[in-house]
């Protein structure tokens, strides 16, 4: 199953997940609507995009009291609208802050991976969020790989 | 508004201290665009041309377009427009960075300053909720500095868009800096902003931009975006290697300005400062304006030595003002004296070319020792370095060089030893080697600048076709459409970085599905030379000299390089422009035109 990871070591901070995001979900432009956010640090030069994982155990489907929230086939944690009673429990309950509210739309949202093909990651000019197949043999570690070879390799 | 637009307008008299919020006028947003052209709009019809530009008659209008805060590639541009303190012309100062989207977030499509302060102050705006606030704790601040200082009060969530001490105290090349490093830089707007006693504007927003056909307008803006990514320039060249990419290949035709234009050719120095040794050397990471699809934005640290600086850039023109402009090819230095203009809100082109005039002077010994306080001669790193932090500063013979290079020139005598038109400096390309960007330079309605109708696409990269930049047949015509779609493009809110990939169809594309019009392509570059035409009105009217160049460019001819022996062929160039401009011989434009254009 694919799922969205994040490489915050190439985010350049442009925000179009954030523009895109909201565009797919209320066709407007608004980064406070968008399930994902971009938090950028001038002094330490990076930019961190954060945007929900979707928990294995997920607290804010835990604690909903109506029932409210289950796991999709995609494997995203989705809010019934239908069901919300718009007590903002899960919105607490996240201890990421991945689920938001929102005082305009008066609902809570969080991210439904856009029905399976996240436009964040479609996007996404950098990388930074990509939406892959994983398996326990992730590339994250490939680097040190890499590193062993170029310590100990022959090839020059 | 459903159709790019917010609606609505910030009126804000600082003499009066009122603030009133009125309805965007929809037929000159519809005949301007937005940004650059609505901004010129609003600032032709309300101020008289012959206003002196530090007068509280003068205007400072903010202006965002259509486009911006979309998702439309490179959305996060605003301009600044002001009659410039500099050229005596119409101003309209670009920037990007993430302020502009979010001042429309927060409501407004733009802001118009009127009259000017008694005290200093910064205006706030939190969506609907603006006032202008006591800023004398804030006043003598630097870029930086003021911004964090913003943020403290207000909130870190809050974009900031101010003035350092050298706006303050009227440095003519002063600009408006926004969300720490990014500019809009030329023509001195930050100056005026200055006069105003206005320190900075903070702005925060939660509200929506909606266009006019959603589902058309995402198609468009996602197909343009794949063309992007899919062109050599803005999908890999710009992203990798950044604007400094150009070094080694303006350097390549000839075309890369040495010591105050006086020589031709870096030769094997260019290198040294190249976009390949600045990402091989001092990159931390690239950078991107809002929505961006590009990131041509350096973090860039110089480790250690004598220039240990961290910073944002330098952008092409930066490396070549304080670099071969300057005889400098100490990367490091020219990083530093590039961060120090953004701390100081100060523009980097005219900044580093009025330090190689000084050196000019200097080595001719029309301005002494005495007086500068030190030598200061070309190729000397430290006092390049030393001369840009004067006058960042304001201190000694930094006062002088705060006027620019044209007035300092003609103070010790030498007006033509600036190499500036309209008293603005050009940027980083011999008009000699490159024949049709020097009919830019000269034809510019802000004075020497290459970002009104960058010609180095077709002459030196290709874009969209190559054309031979020693020859001068066509290059009339070319420009015109250049000049026009560029008009148009910085009006919708878009970065004119996106037009080495996309054209035209494109960009019409974009903005017919966002504001919901049916109109041709054709019809809306006629908006952009409607632009052209109402800029070129205000200059008439304001009584700008000439159109020309300095007489190095028309009279001394290049000492070596593949462009060895040309001089600028001006005149001709000039003749066929206002040609197809459809303008009279003497470079006016009759009534009969500006009718033609609607106007």
């Amino acid at each position: 199953m694919k799922q969205l990871i994040i490489k915050p070591e190439v985010c350049y901070g442009c925000r179009t997940c954030e523009l895109v995001c909201s565009f797919g979900h209320y066709e407007q432009f608004n980064p406070k609507m968008a399930n994902c956010k971009v938090y950028e640090y001038d002094e330490a030069a990076v930019a961190i995009p954060v945007v929900c994982l979707q928990c294995e155990d997920p607290a804010c489907m835990k604690i909903c009291p109506v029932k409210a929230i289950s796991r999709d086939e995609n494997g995203a944690v989705v809010i019934n609208g239908d069901k919300c009673i718009g007590c903002k429990m899960c919105a607490n309950a996240c201890p990421l802050g991945n689920v938001s509210y929102h005082p305009t739309l008066r609902k809570v949202f969080k991210c439904d991976l856009c029905g399976g093909d996240p436009k964040c990651a479609q996007f996404c000019p950098s990388g930074a969020i990509q939406f892959v197949e994983t398996d326990a043999d992730s590339d994250r570690r490939a680097f040190i790989g890499e590193r062993f070879k170029e310590l100990i390799g022959e090839e020059k | 508004m459903k159709n790019g637009y917010i609606g609505t307008i910030l009126r804000v008299n600082l003499s009066t201290g009122s603030i009133a919020k009125e309805p965007l006028n929809e037929k000159n947003a519809n005949d301007y665009v937005g940004a650059r052209g609505l901004g010129t709009k609003y600032f032709c019809d309300e101020v008289d041309p012959r206003i002196d530009a530090f007068s509280p008659e003068n205007k400072l209008i903010f202006m965002t377009g259509p486009l911006t805060g979309t998702l439309a590639t490179s959305s996060g541009r605003y301009n600044v427009v002001c009659k410039s303190p500099l050229t005596g012309t119409i101003e309209a100062s670009n920037s990007g960075g993430h302020w502009g989207p979010e001042l429309k977030f927060a409501g407004y499509d733009g802001i118009i300053f009127e009259g000017k302060s008694e005290k200093p102050v910064y205006l706030y705006i939190n969506d609907g909720v603006v006032e202008l606030r006591d800023a004398s704790d804030l006043w003598g601040m630097d870029v930086f500095e003021a911004t964090h200082a913003l943020e403290e009060k207000c909130g870190n969530q809050f974009h900031i868009a101010t003035i350092s001490k050298a706006g303050e105290e009227g440095v003519l090349f002063a600009g408006v800096m926004n969300d720490l490093h990014r500019a809009a830089g030329r023509g001195g707007v930050g100056a005026v902003m200055g006069s105003k006693n206005l320190k900075a504007v903070a702005v925060k927003g939660t509200g929506s931009v909606f266009v006019a056909r959603p589902q058309k307008f995402f198609d468009v803006c996602t197909a343009a975006r794949k063309q992007l990514a899919a062109h050599p320039v803005t999908g890999a060249g710009l992203g990798q290697l950044g604007t400094m990419i150009l070094v080694n290949i303006v350097n390549g035709v000839g075309g890369f300005p040495i010591n105050n234009l006086k020589d031709g050719s870096f030769d094997t120095y260019a290198d040294d400062i190249s976009g390949e040794t600045l990402v091989a050397k001092h990159l931390i990471r690239n950078k991107g304006c809002y929505g961006c699809s590009i990131g041509c934005g350096r973090r860039v640290e110089i480790a250690d030595g004598e220039f240990k600086s961290k910073g944002e850039g330098p952008e092409y023109e930066a490396g070549w003002s304080f670099g071969g402009d300057c005889g400098v090819h100490d990367l490091g230095a020219v990083c530093k004296a590039n961060f120090l203009c953004n701390q100081y809100g100060i523009d980097p082109i005219t900044m580093g070319a009025t330090v190689a005039c000084a050196m000019e002077l200097f080595e001719k010994g029309y301005i002494t020792e005495e007086e500068v306080g030190f030598p200061l001669r070309f190729g000397d790193a430290t006092a390049m370095v030393k001369a840009t932090e004067m006058t960042c500063k304001g201190e000694g013979f930094g006062k002088i060089m705060g006027l620019g290079s044209y007035r300092m020139a003609e103070k010790y005598g030498h007006p033509e030893l600036s190499m500036s038109v309209k008293k603005q400096e050009m940027p980083a390309y011999d008009g000699r080697a490159i024949q049709g960007i020097g009919l830019e330079y000269a034809t510019s309605n802000r004075g020497g600048c290459h970002v009104r109708g960058y010609m180095i696409s077709p002459e030196v990269l290709g874009i969209p076709s190559a054309m031979d930049p020693l020859v001068t047949e066509g290059k009339a015509a070319t420009l015109k459409v250049f000049q026009d779609l560029t008009a148009l493009c910085d009006s919708t809110g878009i970065c004119l970085f996106t037009t080495f990939g996309q054209g035209l169809p494109e960009i019409a594309a974009m903005y017919r599905e966002a504001v919901g019009s049916d109109e041709s392509d054709e019809d809306i570059l006629l908006k952009g030379e409607r632009i052209w035409n109402l800029e070129k009105k205000f200059n008439q009217v304001a009584g700008v000299e000439k159109d020309t160049l300095p007489p190095r460019l028309l009279r001394e001819t290049l000492p070596e390089g593949p462009a060895k022996g040309k001089v600028s062929e001006l005149e001709t160039m000039l003749k066929e422009y206002y040609e197809v401009r459809g303008w009279n011989a003497d470079g006016t434009v009759p009534e009969t035109k500006y009718q033609e254009l609607g106007m």
